[in-house]
């Protein structure tokens, strides 16, 4: 193991060499107990092991032209049994919503039915060639469908492009087909190229509309958290394409001008983007149609419960008003006469001719569509809007129960996350990124921290709908112990922290100065290194 | 409700500590003209695992799954058999139910399996180093162009007609979009288009495929210098990852960025997706990358661990000026692939890969001696072109009829070619038994007289 050579740069972290919960102080394994330490699955190599047996292909004529049959890879050998321990262990160094609480706010990291995972594996579902003659996947089509249905109700908006395959990629789905709707309508010159975004928004909107060749123009927030409506509409003109609004918005608010912005944006001949991440707090109660917006992406990974995966897969289909229903990605699903087909490509007779044009390989995130329709009929008309109801009233009732120890960024309520910055910790010579690791000590998972940018060293939390009266309470009890415990001066219990895990805080300065981003050879690292 | 733990008491004694009346007090701020009292129209209330299940069943019930009738699909995605205990070990709620390892603490499992990802896949295209994933195989390639134009500083990308259409489709709306020019070289059955021809002074990159959409091999080396002469980039696109077991990987031949749809590893056919876009290059052009990545650090007690890294390039930092948008990727397909990748090893990856090639071998000898079917390419891994006498769309539809799953009809991806209507992609994997083999090759017999 190289593991020297590199000087960590946690200057604050007061590291106790005798800390008995380290590896230092005791095993000759460097072991403890559950919390087994884990080679690379390179350095487990034993040459010629395998962990599949397939047959020996007989002898044949290889009909390669003039490509060479490549040398070695250098890919480790290693038998069943050794890669099941190896990923076992792995999996033990993660922290999970099955394990935990998980109150990253604007992931939302709720419950993942078994249920869902189960279907997604029906053979009749996973095991479905993408170019399968149509006639033979009536079911997988019917599927989306339903699925988009379901999307289009609940949001009570015209169309829905079901290909994008995460939430950042719903956004350019969205901003694409706005380009497209204004170019369609003013020419293709038109130099409504400016975009509006809060300085709230999350990264990936100001990345997205840069993608769609729009320049970025930040509006600022109002003092109650929102954006200012004033502010906005004195930017608003002629060379606008479009606002890109999150609304319930990343400091968890609703938006209450909503509608007046919508109108506004309309007269000044610009469309209406909404980031559509935290529809979990409003599903069943409010619809996207009814505040005015011309496209939204729904993450079916937050909203639907689909696993996040330790970062995906996702799924991101966009809902569209009626000015966009048109400007649609291929493919798509249609109903007719003999059944559901695919509209592949602008040359299908039922194509409209004002399709912009394919997003992904294939047809979408099927696997994500078959535990997202599950989600949805589990829940039925009355669960989802409980869904809502409980996700608000679980961040009101973590914001009414911290309030008073932490500060508030804004004044409630909240809708499904509860936004908290560093005020309360003025003086204590401790951080949220601090904080969040003596969270982590506790048995949590930390809040998003940092996010949103318009309060400083935000404390995002997000419990969601799943949590219990109980886990909240606990939760709760953390939370409020931790800070006393930074109020009452005991700083080196956070600097410290987290402790017992099975790394401590890690070197991220000197990760990216000389990046290390694959395992080579001693051989090679020895080379190297002269 | 079987997924919402609070009670009706425990909800009213959450209102009264927060202060409220009700629930509907804490939607205060929505405008009155939008708050939603009916129920959703037509959904019916929560149901059990019984009936979803039975929904969704019979929904299933309606599709003709690949696994159940001789199948010969390819075309960018392809039927492998994927070992037991993959899907097992992604079913661990430890890796399903994580997010993105933003706390490296608490995230070392997830980060370690795709340092070792991302060793893996630098190690079989050949390159110095990959990210740790994005969407998918034709997303990639639409990432890759548009890394070689930030690279080379030029806005014109030369695609190859042996690139997947998806791949190409993709590319191109990007360029509409974002802002940079295609030229897309006509479909490209017989391997015998002029890249060189296409490029000038403007371009940034040439993008190929190997093996190409048509299942030609090729050796890229002299196209690789060529494109370097020109001060372009060369990408290379590969759609069937397998053949990376067998073939000289694009990295040995001169590649400066390789995609590759990684499906066929770990990951089952879901009519298209999720899948997993594969993305390596050298390291001068580790900056310019899109996509997440895992570097190696160590902790405040000097041991080794892993870190997300290199995220100055980021949308969450850089916002507008990001090298992607990204931020989801595939996490949970590059876990599959990871550990079906570790599964196979050195041995079993390079023989899954040559039984692949030699039961392509053996179906196009059998499909060439028959009346009407000509096999086109002269090279291939494990998918070829053969020419039939009769539209290849009709043909297929007529063996479905029959329980056979006969291949991809060119035409479906390149529609409106007259020249390619004839033109049939038909794909042999591991899975294929001889049988399967007689049967296609009898219902082609059939369809074709
Ligand atoms: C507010 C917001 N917008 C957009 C995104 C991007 O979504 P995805 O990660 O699915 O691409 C996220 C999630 O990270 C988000 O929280």
């Amino acid at each position: 193991m190289n593991t020297q050579g590199r000087k960590t740069h946690i200057d604050t972290l007061g590291v106790e060499g005798g800390n008995a919960a380290s590896a230092a102080a005791g095993t000759i394994s460097g072991n403890r107990a559950l919390m087994l330490e884990e080679p690379l699955i390179f350095e487990q190599d034993s040459p010629g092991t395998t962990g599949v047996d397939l047959p020996e292909p007989p002898t044949f004529k290889p009909r390669l032209g003039k490509v060479r049959e490549r040398g070695t890879i250098g890919l480790p050998g290693l038998s069943e049994p050794e890669v099941i321990r190896h990923y076992t262990r792995l999996s033990q160094k993660n922290f999970a919503i099955d394990s935990g609480l998980y109150p990253l706010g604007s992931c939302t990291m709720k419950h993942n039915p078994r249920l869902n995972e189960k279907l997604a594996r029906l053979p009749g579902l996973s095991d479905i060639h993408p170019m399968q003659p149509e006639r033979t996947v009536q079911g997988a089509l019917e599927l989306i469908d339903t699925l988009a249905h379901w999307l289009k109700t609940l949001t009570g908006m015209p169309a829905v492009a079901m290909s994008p395959a995460a939430g950042a990629h719903g956004e350019l789905c969205g901003m694409a087909a706005i380009r497209a709707a204004i170019e369609d309508r003013d020419g293709s010159t038109s130099h409504r190229r400016r975009v509006l975004v809060p300085e709230s928004a999350h990264g990936t909107n100001p990345a997205t509309a840069a993608a769609c060749g729009f320049t970025v123009d930040a509006i600022p927030a109002d003092a109650t958290g929102r954006v200012d409506l004033e502010a906005l509409k004195a930017k608003l003109g002629d060379d606008v394409a479009a606002i890109m609004l999150t609304n319930p918005n990343t400091c968890g608010l609703f938006e209450r001008d909503i509608i007046e912005i919508a109108d506004a944006v309309h007269k000044a001949g610009a469309f209406f983007y909404c980031d559509g991440a935290n529809f979990n707090a409003i599903v069943g109660r409010v619809r996207p149609a009814d505040l005015g917006i011309d496209a939204m992406h729904i993450n079916l990974h937050k909203t639907f419960s689909t696993p996040h995966g330790g970062g995906g897969p996702g799924s991101g289909p966009v809902v569209l008003s009626e000015a966009l229903a048109k400007f649609v990605p291929l493919p798509y699903v249609v109903h007719g006469e003999d059944g559901f087909s695919l509209v592949e490509s602008g040359e299908d007779d039922q194509a409209n001719g004002k399709e912009f044009g394919r997003l992904k390989g294939f047809h979408g995130q099927m696997g994500m569509f078959v535990r997202a329709l599950a989600y949805i009929l589990s829940h039925g008309a009355d669960g989802l809007r409980q869904v809502a109801s409980d996700a608000v009233l679980n961040a009101n009732y973590v914001m009414a129960s911290l309030k008073d120890v932490m500060t508030a960024s804004f004044e409630g309520p909240c809708m499904h996350e509860a936004l908290f910055d560093d005020r309360f910790l003025k003086g204590t010579g401790v951080t949220t990124l601090d904080f969040a690791k003596a969270m982590i000590d506790e048995g949590y998972h930390p809040m998003t921290m940092y996010f949103p940018l318009v309060v400083h060293g935000a404390f995002l939390i997000e419990p969601t709908e799943t949590e219990s009266k109980q886990s909240l309470d606990a939760f709760i009890r953390v939370m409020r112990g931790l800070a006393e415990r930074a109020r009452s001066g005991d700083a080196e219990h956070f600097l410290g922290a987290p402790r017992m895990t099975p790394r401590r805080r890690l070197d991220e300065t000197g990760a990216a100065r000389k990046p290390v981003l694959r395992w080579v050879p001693e051989v090679s690292q020895a080379e190297a290194a002269e | 409700m079987r997924y919402l733990p609070l009670t009706e008491a425990d909800r009213r004694s959450m209102l009264a500590t927060i202060g409220v009346p009700s629930v509907d007090s804490l939607f205060r701020d929505v405008p009155e003209a939008a708050r939603l009292s009916a129920p959703i129209e037509g959904l019916a209330p929560h149901a059990g695992e019984m009936e979803v299940e039975r929904t969704i069943a019979a929904m299933a019930a309606k599709n003709i799954s690949a696994g159940s009738v001789p199948s010969f699909l390819g075309a960018g995605a392809y039927r492998h058999h994927v070992p037991a205990s993959v899907d097992h070990l992604i079913q661990r709620g430890e890796f399903l139910t994580s997010y993105t390892p933003y706390q490296p603490e608490v995230t070392q499992g997830t980060l370690q399996y795709l340092f070792e990802f991302q060793t893996q896949v630098a190690l079989i295209t050949g390159m110095d180093v990959a990210n740790a994933s994005l969407y998918d195989g034709a997303t990639s390639c639409a990432e890759a162009v548009m890394m070689a134009n930030r690279v080379t500083r030029r806005g014109k990308a030369v695609l190859s007609g042996g690139l997947h259409p998806h791949y190409r489709d993709v590319t191109l709306t990007n360029a509409r979009f974002h802002g940079f020019e295609v030229v897309a070289a006509p479909a490209d059955p017989e391997g015998e288009e002029d890249l060189l021809a296409l490029i000038d002074d403007k371009t940034s990159c040439v993008v190929v495929q190997n093996p190409g959409f048509f299942g030609q091999v090729r050796d890229l080396t002299d196209l690789a210098a060529a494109v370097h002469a020109k001060g372009a980039l060369l990408i290379v696109a590969v759609a069937e990852v397998v053949s990376l077991g067998l073939l000289t990987p694009p990295g040995e031949m001169g590649a400066d960025i390789v995609v590759a749809e990684g499906q066929s590893i770990g990951n089952s056919l879901n009519f298209g997706g999720p899948y997993v876009g594969l993305f390596a290059t050298r390291d001068k052009y580790v900056r310019h990358m899109p996509g997440r990545l895992t570097g190696q650090t160590v902790d405040a007690e000097g041991r080794r661990g892993w870190v997300l890294t290199l995220s100055t390039r980021e949308q969450h930092i850089r916002r507008e000026k990001a090298t992607s948008n990204i931020c989801t990727n595939s996490g949970l397909c590059a876990l599959a692939f990871t550990i079906h990748m570790s599964l196979l090893g050195e041995e079993g990856f390079k023989r899954l890969a040559r039984l692949n090639h030699a039961k392509a071998v053996q179906l196009a000898d059998r499909l060439d001696g028959l009346k009407g079917v000509e096999v086109v390419s002269d090279s291939f891994f494990n998918e070829f072109t053969v020419r039939l006498k009769k539209p290849a769309s009709k043909v297929v539809n007529k063996l479905a009829k029959h329980g056979i799953l006969g291949g991809v009809p060119v035409s479906r991806l390149h529609p409106g070619d007259e020249a390619l209507a004839d033109l049939l992609l038909v794909t042999a994997t591991e899975t294929n038994t001889d049988a399967d083999m007689e049967a296609l090759a009898h219902g082609l017999k059939e369809a074709l007289s």
